[in-house]
């Protein structure tokens, strides 16, 4: 009995009429909570009514306190009939249960109503008092703190960060029980609403158990999704990152949180893995369950890896340059020869994929074991052509193939990163650590094929779970008992990182993977759901294992469902992590992936070390600066899967970089941005057949591919075009509709320093003789040219003159690979790489023609077709930004420091109906670009009177919401800026910020450094660059690893799975970590702040609302509770509301009134890191109805200006101290 | 291929003025746009006619959505669905209630019933004011009159604080407000040439002197009815044109002040009696409902006309006023030096003001 609840009514205004006879109301109160309900006395005849009710008190568990909300219903008093609602107010307590939030709820809440939207306010006050709760086998987390930001949340440090929480429960959804024929809208949509409430509440004490066990106190990067099902259920999910957090101003005293650190079977396999170095880039995979085998055959070249390679194709473009992209096609001619493939790779290639593929369907049904078979057959093929052509290629061409390739070591290697698939990579040549090559490379091989076996494996399973049960989900659900499970993957759902955290980046993984819906039987064993998931995160893994690195970050997944079929994603970045906030023990995510994959493991720190050790034994004993370290590769540049040119960095000098980056992280506080950022989108509309269960389930997988190396190949494209060479935020959308698929790519493009400066795009037509179509193409070239020359005035790159190094300098540092890479790509290199990897002969002849080209800088588009032409319309006709106006979807724009006050959070939402169902492909996307475009333009246009200003953390949602419909939901924030300072001294007040931003790092992070006392080798000392950041070299990777025969592999991985099977998962286990919860110690202080700051009753507190974690100019000194909302809205009068705008405006607005109002309830003054996850909008306009959804979530805080400063009391980290020895205590 | 749904909604609500003004002014979202376009917004931020059109429309929404609240102006400060900043609530209000002078002309001192509404259209095609900007100018006064009409105290502060106008404009509804409810006719010919400012003068004038508020703000009644004691009262100067002895030695009084003072001094010495009865008879009347709503036009025949006929300037008016006044309190058998000064007083100010020349 953990909890007192005590809620009070104090009064009401603004009540509309119920009673037209007195044009009044006769209101009163039910308070409810669980399954107490108290009520107020009826106030007669008042608009105004002043109940002052007592206080209610109800006595409930603490997981009671969690999961349930508190519902307080407004009434109308009917003598005679009974009485009407006037509507609801729904008061998440948790914010309350935490010790260092909110200690009251008290001010004005909107009454709402589902159907009539808010029908005036109500003055409410909440308070709970917690016990101690000594209960070593509770189920609940009180305490545990919940954020949305993406990022260590600004008035915290963090002292460890443990790593991916995730949970999800599914349950019937009350929109489809039976009982919904006979309840009104009304009943309907409130017991949707407090069923979300409840789920979102369960979800967020479960989530925060595991919290609990792994010692964590806090979870980051909060983010809970739902996803309607329709028929078979609805789910809520949620991700995270567990971290320890600690107050920023108090003196840290304990505890390092016990991690347990396991170090099961399954680890070993990991390693493997790891082994394998690849590519960067993207690697996005798609991966079709079970349902239809075509599909997934055609996704992942291997039966076995769901995983779909296109990604391959597309990085194939971005990385190559020229030459590069000949090769592609010459790939592809080979299989169908003839067809060249310009750069968009059309119809030819799905032709192929498709005949190739249908044989192969049936496998996919079979069992892993045969499964396995074709996987590794494909993975070597691929080696033939070129290693990062490859993916592309897909499995038909590979196992065609396989016969073919050749069985030296080399190719193996090369093979490997084949199955890796689609990494979006940079260049080839890596001259690095050809010491190890031989070995390393044959020993990669063969890791590298048990990784895939183990994800082929997985997927059978993760396949058969989805339609019929078969034995392998039993298998799963056992595995997943062990206790390891939350490192089970090394994920992050962060984006931005504390200085020197992050060490390399990779590039982006991702993987999708379609389904087909059917009922979810139990609502207590979401299995299924869960399986699904599982299996894409395992595919993501091995993807960034691919790319040489331990971890994933910026991680974040997302569905997409047209009636009973569903397409689930998953992206992030792959990366290698700095050890020092992630505890040894803990994070043995680090272990497992780590390239000494020792039995016994060496802590982060001592990996570290190695590492460096390593790479000094390499000669390059010279550290990277921290502002560039992250460019670095963290791949073997032997060993990339796809063809990436490489070049040293520009910042050091010393280390390998890619030409491109792509990133769905924020660009790195440290990171040394040429010019100013943009925003880049990429967007794809393609048709398709109307299609029903597996059938539709096989053509939708069968598109994807196609879908995403288009987007992947605009976006190189169009950042190519602003002369730029790097993408952070990256996210790419899959929408799915009955005829249509849609697939919006954005990200902010910006000129890393460290990366090479791109080159040009070079347009090469096919029919020369034609004169005029020379002509057109001369013209098209200047456009370009004269595009890029603008744009890189308009973003004010001006890169410094590439350093013109002495070749020797290189040659002296490495001496095996002198002729390789000066400056810029060298065609050199690759021809070197091809000896290396013996490409089949067709490809070497691309590569020579590609030599004979000019520009080798250039990227060559090729017109061969009208489908290209119009790619490069496409690309020329994006408009740029008016004057005075930037834009990115990434928190800050690079290159702008001085940020006034001014800020102004909006949500645009259209809705677009195509009349012409005939339409083509190229009209669909022109159709959608043009929406897209108008859409920012608009934006641009009300937003005028900010200017100078910047849209921050432009967050666009695609939709089909009906056949014909096309939605884009947009949700972002302009910030101003001061202009004049932003051209003369912004450089400086950068700086100074820059500057500031380290200090405050190094304030965070004395802990760690002490911590890292025991750990000798951190060599990160943070900081203004002095430090040197010893980034690992790809070469510690390589060596020690012991990899057992494939069978064992496969066999220890099963049985990590069934250790899987039993973890915690479910919160089947019960924890043992008790967490106090001090309510008293900080009420008095936070109480007096809020005194001061919300005078009750009278005015309105302005609210501030904020996608960014941040606002400008101001400090956020408390962090009150996340904020989670649901709201349905209704209506059966849509013209009388003023038709589907209408509704949805007042909607929309309702919705930010009533978070406004739950943060000012907390004693807040803004939310930050809010987002709007769901937007789901069904019209009727013959029956005069509409329904709409939306979810939208964030952090409320309090901030002061900066001006006011001075005043603010430092504040209490008496929570923290009880939380971390609650932690000792687990 | 259309746009179905356009929405974009602001955390802090963004409204135009321009387009503000657009929408108060009745214009169709189409006319606005157009407007617009010629106003060259779009040179100026290098935007489409479909993005103007659709920030229009997008905006005239909003102000749809917040006229409910701009109607009862006190809600709009605490209300929770739109956050505005106090600044642009008090510019929405102030130019919500704002109305146009043609309009109002036509209006004032009619009964602002359901009757005048439906003329409303006459009105908008006579003065040029779309109908839609007539109905929400004739609304406001009617809202206006109905939440003042029961409120005791102060007009003019009872209209700014429950409407939260400026003070110029809460005048100005006094004024409105004050003519309705005395129902002045204002339309006839002979009165076509004031304007609203000229009669919104005279309100106040007779709201600070004549009526009861004026004497006793605590009273029950309020600002809105004259106070009929002193209308009673005014019957009582009968007697400066009824005596003959009284009018003549009034008249003598004058002259000699008067002499040489101005340029009409012998038009004012035949006028004198003419001018005087005139005067006297309006205050004598207005007992009489009918005779209140015929003031205006009184002044004017009764004075202001011979006035003009004689070519007084407005410097002989106030002259000669003044002095008319000041020796009927030299007169020793004229008792009712009060009423007088509190009638003389008015009309002093209200025949200034509506003497053009």
């Amino acid at each position: 009995m953990p909890g007192k609840l005590k809620a009070k009514v104090v009064a009401g205004r603004h009540l509309p009429v119920m009673d037209r006879a007195s044009d009044l109301t006769d209101a009163f109160v039910e308070v409810k909570f669980g399954t107490t309900t108290f009520k107020t006395d009826v106030c007669p005849k008042s608009l105004n009514p002043q109940w002052n009710s007592e206080w209610f008190k109800f006595e409930v568990d603490d997981e009671d306190l969690q999961d349930e909300p508190l519902q307080i219903t407004v009434l109308d008093h009917d003598t005679y009939s009974a009485n009407d609602a006037i509507g609801k107010v729904y008061i998440d307590i948790d914010p309350l249960l935490c010790s260092e939030a909110a200690t009251v709820i008290s001010g004005w809440f909107p009454i709402y109503d589902t159907i009539h939207g808010i029908r005036g306010e109500i003055n409410v006050l909440v308070k709970v008092d917690l016990f101690n709760d000594l209960n070593r086998f509770r189920q609940s987390s009180c305490g545990v703190k919940f954020f949305c930001t993406t990022s260590i949340p600004r008035c915290f440090r963090a002292v460890l960060i443990h790593g991916f929480v995730e949970e999800l429960v599914v349950n019937e959804d009350p929109e489809y029980q039976w009982i919904d024929r006979i309840r009104t809208p009304r009943a309907s949509n409130e017991a949707r609403q407090r069923l979300i409430s409840l789920m979102s509440g369960e979800l967020q004490r479960k989530i925060g158990l595991k919290v609990l066990e792994m010692g964590g106190n806090a979870v980051v990067g909060y983010l809970q999704c739902f996803d309607l099902e329709g028929e078979s259920g609805l789910v809520v999910r949620a991700i995270g990152t567990a971290c320890t957090l600690d107050k920023i101003s108090s003196t840290y005293t304990a505890a390092i949180v016990q991690n347990l650190s396991n170090s099961s079977p399954s680890k070993d396999m990991k390693d493997s893995p790891q082994a394998v170095p690849s590519a960067l880039g993207c690697r996005s995979t798609h991966s079709s369950p079970v349902h239809s085998a075509s599909s997934r055959l055609s996704q992942g070249f291997s039966v076995s890896v769901p995983t779909l390679l296109f990604a391959g194709m597309k990085n194939r473009h971005r990385s190559s340059e020229g030459p590069r992209a000949r090769q592609c096609r010459a790939g592809f001619g080979e299989e169908a020869p003839g067809v060249p493939l310009s750069s968009g790779p059309p119809t030819p290639l799905r032709a192929q994929t498709f005949s190739s593929f249908s044989p192969s369907k049936s496998y996919s049904r079979q069992s892993s074991s045969s499964d396995t078979e074709l996987s590794l057959t494909p993975k070597t093929a691929p080696p033939l052509h070129h290693p990062d052509f490859w993916l592309s290629g897909q499995t038909q061409r590979a196992r065609a193939r396989i016969c073919l390739s050749p069985s030296s070591p080399i190719h193996q290697c090369k093979s490997s990163p084949i199955p890796t698939t689609k990494v979006p990579r940079s260049t080839t040549p890596p001259p690095l650590h050809v010491s190890q090559s031989d070995t390393a490379m044959l020993r990669k091989s063969v890791s590298f094929s048990e990784d895939l076996l183990l994800v082929a494996s997985g997927m059978g399973s993760g396949g058969s779970a989805g339609k019929e049960a078969g034995p392998l989900k039993a298998l799963l659900r056992q595995q997943t008992q062990s206790a390891l499970e939350q490192r089970e993957f090394p994920f992050f759902t962060l984006t931005g990182f504390p200085p020197a955290f992050l060490l390399h980046v990779g590039g982006v993984v991702s993987a999708r993977s379609v389904k087909l819906l059917d009922r979810i039987h139990n609502p207590d064993e979401p299995e299924t759901r869960d399986a699904w998931w599982e299996e894409l995160r395992q595919e993501i893994k091995s993807h960034a294992k691919a790319l040489g690195c331990h971890a994933v970050v910026g991680y974040s997944e997302s569905t997409s469902i047209c009636e009973e079929v569903c397409i689930l994603s998953a992206s992030g970045t792959a990366a290698i992590l700095s050890s020092r906030f992630v505890q040894d023990g803990a994070l043995d995510t680090d272990h497992r992936l780590s390239r000494q994959q020792a039995s016994v493991f060496t802590t982060g720190a001592e990996k570290g070390e190695g590492v460096m050790g390593s790479s000094a034994s390499l000669g390059f004993e010279d550290v990277a600066p921290p502002a560039c370290g992250f460019c670095h590769i963290p791949y073997d540049e032997l060993n990339m899967p796809f063809p990436a040119q490489l070049t040293y960095c520009h910042c050091c000098r010393r280390h390998k970089v890619p030409d491109v980056l792509f990133t769905t992280i924020d660009v790195p506080t440290e990171a040394n941005v040429t010019g100013k950022g943009c925003l880049i989108q990429a967007r794809l509309c393609r048709t398709k057949k109307k299609g029903q269960g597996e059938g539709n389930a096989t053509a939708i997988s069968n598109l994807l591919p196609f879908l995403e190396y288009e987007l992947h190949t605009q976006l190189l494209n169009k950042l190519k075009l602003r002369g730029m060479n790097a993408l952070f935020g990256l996210r790419v959308q899959i929408s799915v509709g009955d005829t249509m698929l849609l697939g919006l790519a954005s990200a902010t493009g910006v000129y890393l320093t460290a990366l090479p400066s791109p080159g040009g795009i070079q347009i090469a037509g096919k029919t020369p003789n034609d004169i005029t179509y020379e002509q057109h193409i001369s013209n098209m070239q200047k456009k370009i040219n004269d595009t890029i020359a603008k744009n890189k005035e308009l973003y004010e790159i001006n890169p410094p003159k590439l350093f013109t190094l002495d070749p020797d300098a290189f040659r002296s540092i490495n001496t095996e690979f002198v002729e390789e890479v000066i400056g810029s790509p060298i065609p050199e290199p690759r021809q070197r790489s091809r000896l290396f990897r013996s490409h089949s002969e067709s490809s070497d002849e691309v590569l020579e023609l590609d030599l004979s080209h000019g520009k080798k800088d250039a990227f060559v588009l090729e017109i061969d077709d009208t489908d290209a032409i119009e790619d490069i319309h496409s690309l020329l006709t994006d408009a740029p930004t008016p004057p005075g106006f930037y834009s990115c979807n990434t928190e800050i724009m690079p290159g702008i420091y001085n940020w006034t006050s001014g800020l102004q959070m909006f949500t645009s939402v259209r809705v677009f109906r195509l009349s012409n169902a005939n339409l083509t492909n190229q009209g669909l996307n022109k159709i959608f670009n043009d929406l897209c475009e108008n859409l920012l333009k608009s934006l641009y246009f009300k937003l005028r009177s900010m200017v100078p200003c910047c849209l921050c953390h432009v967050n666009f949602i695609v939709a089909v919401p009906e056949d014909e419909l096309i939605q884009v939901a947009v949700t972002a924030v302009a910030m101003s800026f001061d202009k004049d300072q932003s051209q003369e001294n912004g450089r400086q007040s950068g700086d100074k910020t820059l500057m500031k931003a380290i200090t405050e790092n190094e304030e965070q992070l004395q802990f760690p450094l002490e911590l890292s006392a025991e750990s000798p080798s951190n060599p990160l000392s943070c900081a203004k660059g002095l430090s040197e950041v010893s980034g690992p070299l790809p070469s510690a990777r390589a060596p020690s690893v012991d990899h057992s025969s494939f069978t064992d592999r496969c066999s220890s991985w099963i049985e990590q799975l069934r250790l899987k099977a039993h973890t915690i998962r479910r919160g089947s286990i019960k924890t043992m970590s008790s967490l106090e919860k001090a309510s008293p110690v900080p009420e008095g202080r936070s109480r007096s702040l809020r005194s001061n700051r919300s005078c009750p009753g009278s005015s309105i507190t302005v609210v501030k609302m904020t996608p960014l974690s941040f606002i400008p100019g101001a400090k956020i000194i408390k962090y009150l509770g996340i904020i989670n909302m649901f709201f349905i809205r209704e209506t059966t009068s849509l013209r009388e509301e003023g038709g589907v705008s209408g509704f949805l405006h007042s909607f929309i607005a309702e919705v930010f009134a009533m978070v406004r109002a739950h943060v000012a309830a907390l004693g807040g003054n803004a939310v930050v890191s809010y987002s709007m996850k769901e937007c789901v909008f069904m019209e009727n306009p013959n029956k005069n109805q509409a329904q709409c959804l939306i979810n939208v979530s964030g952090d409320a805080v309090i901030f002061i200006r900066e001006s006011e400063l001075e005043a603010t009391p430092s504040q209490t980290q008496s929570g923290n101290v009880q939380t971390s020895s609650n932690g000792e205590g687990t | 291929m259309s746009v179905e749904l356009d929405v974009f909604v602001g955390n802090t609500t963004i409204m135009d003025k321009e387009v503000y003004q657009l929408w108060l002014n009745g214009y169709t979202v189409n006319d606005a746009v157009k407007v617009r376009m010629e106003g060259g917004v779009m040179e100026e931020c290098e935007a489409s006619a479909e993005v103007l059109l659709s920030d229009t429309m997008d905006q005239f929404r909003t102000f749809q959505m917040c006229e409910r609240l701009l109607q009862n102006p006190a809600k709009l400060a605490n209300q929770l669905l739109f956050q505005i900043p106090p600044d642009r609530q008090a510019m929405l209000i102030e130019r919500y209630y704002a109305f146009a002078d043609a309009f109002v002309r036509e209006v004032l001192g009619k009964k602002l019933s359901k009757g005048t509404k439906k003329d409303l259209d006459d009105v908008s095609a006579k003065t040029g004011i779309t109908l839609k900007s007539c109905r929400r100018q004739f609304d406001n006064f009617k809202r206006v009159f109905k939440v003042v009409e029961e409120l005791k105290g102060p007009l003019v502060e009872n209209i700014r604080q429950h409407f939260l106008l400026p003070d110029q404009l809460a005048r100005d509804y006094a004024a409105i407000v004050f003519f309705a409810n005395n129902r002045f006719e204002t339309g006839k010919k002979k009165l076509q040439y004031l304007t609203f400012q000229d009669f919104a003068f005279c309100a106040g004038q007779l709201i600070n002197n004549w009526t009861v508020g004026a004497v006793d703000n605590m009273v029950e009644d309020m600002d809105v009815d004259l106070d009929k004691e002193f209308l009673q009262d005014l019957k009582d100067l009968k007697i400066l044109i009824a005596d003959k002895d009284l009018l003549d030695q009034h008249k003598s009084l004058v002259c000699v002040a008067l002499r040489g003072k101005t340029k009409v001094f012998n038009e004012m010495e035949t006028n004198f009696k003419n001018l005087s009865r005139g005067l006297v008879n309006i205050a004598a009347k207005l007992t009489n409902p009918k005779d209140v709503r015929d003031f205006f036009i009184d002044l004017v025949e009764k004075f202001i006309e011979p006035c003009k006929s004689d070519r007084w300037t407005a410097t002989d008016v106030n002259l000669y006023l003044t002095h008319y006044t000041n020796s009927a309190h030299i007169l020793d058998s004229f008792k009712y030096q009060t009423v007088w000064t509190r009638y003389m007083g008015v009309i002093k100010s209200c025949i200034l003001r509506m003497y053009h020349e």
